[in-house]
């Protein structure tokens, strides 16, 4: 077959005050993996969302294989051969594999027949199910080959994936991309959008890049580097980080001997964990959610307390003390996730401003709420973050992920902290807030403070770390200088590439 | 004392006790599994007794007057769907107020009405199982509605767990977002669980003013709505609990009321609250279950 198997002419979408798409024209050859560039709010779901059915654009054409295609629902986009994997995933937390997915097929077989369905497209794409498990049950990447076998099971011509990488773990990265692969070669197109440019660059044949609604480019990944895609996408030159040369402060905290239980179901313990950070020190935690990161943070933040003399703040030994005993000392932590743990969704920003600034910026005073000091606080993150917003009375919901980051990483540092704790600084940022949230914690050592970053994301702890550490299994390995070191080297402390290929394989034959 | 009470009739009028409550909790929990909270459950259920108590009058068919109050409890329950789903007003505030307003309209509407006897509404012939010893007087010598409660149990039942119909209803329930961006018409499902619901709850309050009072007085239902909203929660959200609890409920009652006839020497007011401790105990014990994940929000394509 020649020609396109989907070509979009100058779509054009409006909301009241926001022109979400305009013009936008692509093509998606049979068989391709096109990849759809654009910071938050650059119309890339609008986009996706006229090719599925869910918005009716307000100008412009889609032909499928030639023929005009308009869309009414999603179930009309489903029958013509268009599936979608959701960023959130459409699931049911209450219902069953096999009745999740039945809810994503048009005519679907009696659920006997669907459930020995799942197993057989699952196992023949490495992506093994359980039918019959309750979904609330599964792992972030299980959920997701729900998601996926759903869409299998109906046989696409086009996959459209929005962000699928967001939530899972390198191996897991690894068997979806193996997927995606298959697929292709099958002769399934695939729409994928991701912030990630790496994963771009190693997976899709040719990119589009959206900016501001309208196409602003568009390239092959594999010949183009990631900051020109980057770039592209922002509109402008990129900023790389800048870090400037510290002198060695006196020691800022000290961890030692740090052996606790996790307080979660599923949790991982952590075990003899030791660190020492100095003032003006970057030190970068590497490793896969779900190690420890989670429950380390809650140790340093003192939502959970651990043995006396574990964790010593300046000397001082605060392993007992609260939270807000905590940040009174001077040591803040910034939680991974943001909705719920880091701020309450339906709140203001004055009023998350408040819950954390409250002990350090004198925010009450006998017990009233000095409502006028927390706006201003609030203010004063907004403006010197730069967060989008028409102000601090807006509820910490309606911002994107990238703003609602960096308020939240600005509401600590701006309120001076000695110690600076951040889990995944920059998950599910855009570029440029990525970068705008990384100086910043630059900036923040070279002020003096110790910053401890745990992420997942390699080369982000490689460009802001001084030295860096692994944490597996719940154990931290020694820090070593950040300076020089490889990829390959911190794989090698994450376990080494042998244990990763090992906790691949079991994986899928474990759960066929 | 217990001597005088005859434990046949106990247990046949149990499942005419029981059947107002069953009609009205099974519609809600309709309602409920669609992820829609509505606690006007009392109001609607008044508003059914009225209407199908005069239309049932005036016609002197008790069927006619069963199908006026399944529509005029969905015709409340249209207005709590229009506030809640298209005005997207708070639900509980909304099922709160349309309580108050269905008590007060139908005190206005059976002004007139009271202390006129309602038309017999018939026993269903079921021939010779109505003949049989013990059983016959129990279970089979009632009227057609009694069975209906059953089978309307039985069929919602069916349809929630074996059905696709069920299924999309459930999905809704349990997350709206999701059941939207699949493509399914989350508010066109939730204004027909309501309506149902609105339907069921009529029926039970004219069952009250047709069957097993039968004829209209102020405040009639006395809290059976709320009965029915209680016995949803604590049967958590399924169609097997609720007949239970639903017939404990109404055993309990029967009980507690034939021990006051008999002049048992129980405080009258711990025996009135009986039914009410018993249904909430056994319930809790049994409950294991989970709220439907959507239940009580708001939906709106938007957000």
């Amino acid at each position: 077959m020649t020609g396109p198997l989907l070509r979009l002419t100058g779509l054009t979408k409006a909301y009241p005050g926001v022109i979400a798409n305009s013009g936008v024209s692509l093509d998606i050859a049979p068989g391709e993996i096109h990849a759809l560039l654009g910071e938050n709010g650059a119309g890339k779901s609008t986009l996706v969302k006229t090719i599925y059915g869910l918005v009716k654009p307000d100008e412009g054409t889609m032909e499928w294989r030639g023929a005009p295609y308009a869309p009414a629902e999603p179930s009309e986009a489903r029958r013509t051969g268009v599936a979608m994997v959701f960023q959130h995933f459409s699931l049911f937390d209450a219902l069953d594999v096999a009745e999740n997915v039945a809810l994503g097929m048009e005519d679907p077989p009696p659920m006997r027949a669907l459930a020995t369905r799942i197993r057989e497209v699952s196992q023949a794409y490495g992506l093994p199910l359980d039918p019959a498990r309750i979904v609330g049950d599964l792992s972030a990447g299980e959920r997701q080959r729900v998601e996926i076998v759903r869409c299998l099971l109906q046989d696409p011509r086009l996959l459209i994936m929005d962000e699928p990488t967001s939530v899972l773990t390198p191996q897991e990265v690894a068997i979806l991309f193996e997927t995606l692969r298959k697929l292709k070669s099958e002769g399934t197109s695939i729409l994928y959008i991701s912030h990630k440019l790496e994963e771009i660059r190693t997976l899709c044949d040719t990119a589009t890049i959206l900016r501001g609604g309208r196409v602003v480019g568009s390239c092959i990944p594999g010949e183009t580097t990631a900051r020109a895609m980057a770039e592209t996408m922002v509109g402008s030159a990129l900023q790389a980080p800048e870090r400037a040369s510290r002198p060695e402060g006196p020691v800022a905290l000290e961890v030692s001997d740090l052996t606790a239980a996790s307080p979660r179901p599923f949790g991982t313990a952590l075990r003899e964990v030791a660190l020492t950070i100095r003032a003006g020190e970057i030190l970068g935690i590497a490793g896969v959610a779900g190690n420890g990161q989670d429950e380390l943070l809650l140790a340093l933040s003192g939502e959970m307390t651990t043995a006396p003399g574990t964790i010593l703040m300046g000397g001082t030994d605060c392993s007992r003390a609260g939270p807000a005993a905590r940040r009174e000392a001077g040591l803040l932590c910034a939680p991974e996730e943001r909705m719920g743990h880091a701020a309450a969704p339906d709140m203001s920003l004055t009023e998350n401003a408040f819950l954390t600034g409250e002990t350090r910026q004198r925010l009450s005073r006998r017990g009233f709420a000095d409502w006028a000091g927390a706006r201003a606080f609030a203010a004063r993150v907004i403006e010197a973050f730069d967060v989008r917003t028409p102000g601090p009375g807006t509820a910490a919901r309606a911002l994107s992920g990238g703003n609602l980051q960096k308020f939240l990483i600005g509401r600590e540092i701006l309120q001076a902290p000695k110690v600076l704790v951040v889990n995944q600084p920059t998950w599910g940022v855009d570029a440029a807030a990525a970068a705008a949230i990384r100086q910043a914690l630059l900036d923040l050592a070279a002020g003096g403070a110790a910053v401890i970053v745990v992420s997942q994301d390699l080369d982000e702890l490689m460009e802001v770390s001084d030295r860096m550490a692994a944490l597996t299994g719940g154990r931290l390995s020694a820090p070593v200088p950040a300076q020089g070191l490889t990829v390959e080297r911190i794989g090698l402390m994450l376990g080494g590439a042998h244990d990763m290929e090992a906790a691949h394989a079991p994986a899928r034959e474990g759960a066929a | 004392m217990l001597g005088s009470i005859d434990p046949l009739l106990l247990l046949a009028s149990l499942m005419v006790a029981a059947t107002p409550i069953l009609f009205a909790a099974i519609g809600e929990l309709v309602v409920e599994r669609a992820g829609v909270l509505n606690l006007g459950v009392e109001g609607m259920m008044i508003t059914g007794a009225i209407c199908g108590f005069i239309v049932a009058v005036q016609t002197g068919s008790p069927w006619i007057g069963f199908a006026a109050a399944a529509l005029g409890g969905a015709v409340l329950a249209a207005l709590f769907g229009l506030l809640t789903q298209y005005l997207l007003s708070n639900q509980v505030a909304t099922g709160l107020a349309l309580t108050l307003f269905g008590l007060g309209l139908a005190s206005l509407l059976g002004q007139d009405w009271a202390g006129i006897r309602a038309p017999r509404v018939p026993d269903l012939p079921l021939g010779p199982l109505s003949d049989l010893p013990i059983l016959g007087p129990v279970l089979f010598r009632h009227d057609p509605m009694v069975y209906l409660g059953l089978a309307l149990c039985l069929a919602v039942w069916v349809v929630l767990t074996r059905t696709r119909a069920g299924l999309i209803l459930r999905a809704v329930g349990e997350n709206h977002d999701s059941a939207h961006a699949l493509g399914y018409r989350v508010r066109a499902v939730r204004m027909a669980a309501i309506l149902f619901g609105g339907a069921c709850a009529g029926l039970g309050g004219a069952y009250l003013s047709l069957v097993r009072v039968p004829q209209w007085t102020d405040g009639i239902t006395a809290g059976a709505g709320w009965i029915a909203l209680a016995i949803v929660v604590f049967a958590s959200w399924r169609p097997g609990r609720l007949v239970i609890g639903a017939y404990l409920f109404g055993g309990v009652a029967q009980l507690q009321l034939n021990l006051q006839a008999a002049g048992a020497r129980v405080p009258v007011e711990l025996l009135s609250m009986s039914p009410y401790l018993a249904t909430i105990l056994v319930l809790v014990l049994l409950s294991s279950g989970r709220a439907p994940g959507s239940l009580g929000r708001s939906f709106h394509a938007a957000r």
